[in-house]
């Protein structure tokens, strides 16, 4: 008999009062249905109201640690792209 | 009208469905097939100890002889268990424990939806809290049967053998029980064999998609709802309730 390895999943999950789903872990499964449930189970607690992603990770592509100086450290020289020196109005203080 | 005996023999009966099934799952508890099902079947596990607790304490206020949840589900002997005796069955393997929580819950999704509208607030409230669960038990349970049954040669075949195992307990559920007439009548709940064509309906279509013959029906009668068990039963309780039994009446 042959024995499938189940493949992995990432799960975004995003609660009750969330604005964004966030990636909190992964889990395996046999499809995505059933990979939907476990999510459920061991990340939600089955709290009503939240929405869950679940992603097969081989879709996922992910950035090369090793591209870190020509992808990241651009943005650090090139101060005045940043848009820290405006003054708010304390109306929007929080931003 | 119906009597507090017929009222309290019927909540009893439903909450000792969910304590027993409650037991037999809580036995997988890490040996499951994979860590995520370990989960789902200690998760389904307490959910149906939280609806026991909250039955069987209904049962006995219902009883007035101070019998709190503890002493219904620890102090009693296996004649006065008024659950069905599909749940009390060994899990054997993976394949008839999902069957079984596929016929169980497929049942109990259909009683509960029942019993919300029910003329008891306080049974009407508990199974409105309980359809939410009893209906993930059902899907999750329902697509590994679908899974199992169309999987492998070896997965179908053990599917097989456990719904050709299990299908003869499954007509006790609508088995017409003492008092459910007036239970009826009372608009307490339905008597059981009013949900017999709706389980049948939803049971046969999924079997089919699962690639599993459903057996035809036999002369096979089991009784647990009547306190007339299986060999199972007595071995179960005598796990269940050893501590209570050993050192009874302790604070814990």
């Amino acid at each position: 008999m042959e024995k499938k390895e189940w493949p992995l999943w990432e799960v975004f999950i995003r609660s009750r009062n969330g604005l964004d789903h966030k990636h909190c872990g992964s889990v395996h499964a046999p499809d995505a249905r059933i990979a939907l449930q476990v999510a459920r189970d061991v990340y939600t607690r089955r709290m009503e109201g939240v929405s869950i992603w679940v992603v097969q990770a081989d879709h996922i592509v992910a950035s090369d640690p090793d591209a870190k100086p020509e992808l990241f450290d651009p943005a650090e020289d090139k101060i005045y792209r940043h848009p820290t020196f405006y003054k708010l109005p304390d109306e929007v203080n929080h931003m | 009208m119906a009597t507090n005996q017929e009222h309290t023999e019927y909540v009893l009966r439903i909450g000792d469905n969910a304590l027993i099934l409650g037991q037999r799952l809580s036995e997988w508890c890490g040996h499951a097939p994979v860590l995520e099902e370990d989960m789902a079947l200690a998760n389904m596990a307490l959910d149906l100890i939280g609806q026991a607790r909250m039955l069987l304490t209904r049962a006995g206020a219902l009883e007035g002889e101070g019998r709190d949840e503890d002493r219904l589900a620890f102090l009693r002997t296996e004649g006065h268990y008024r659950n069905l005796t599909l749940c009390e069955l060994p899990n054997h393997d993976f394949a008839r424990t999902k069957v079984r929580n596929y016929l169980f819950s497929t049942f109990q999704v259909l009683l509960l939806s029942r019993l919300v509208g029910s003329t008891d607030a306080e049974l009407a409230a508990i199974a409105g809290k309980s359809l939410k669960e009893a209906r993930y038990h059902q899907q999750h349970s329902g697509d590994w049967v679908i899974r199992l049954g169309d999987g492998t040669e070896e997965s179908h075949r053990r599917t097989q053998e456990a719904l050709d195992y299990l299908w003869p307990y499954t007509a006790e559920f609508f088995a017409p029980a003492p008092g459910e007439d007036a239970i009826a009548a009372a608009g307490i709940g339905p008597a059981w064999h009013e949900l017999e064509q709706s389980w049948e309906a939803q049971v046969h279509p999924l079997m089919v998609e699962a690639t599993l013959t459903v057996p035809p029906r036999t002369p096979f009668k089991s009784y647990g709802k009547f306190g007339r068990h299986s060999e199972h039963m007595g071995h179960l309780l005598a796990t269940m309730q050893y501590m209570q039994r050993t050192y009874p009446d302790t604070q814990w």
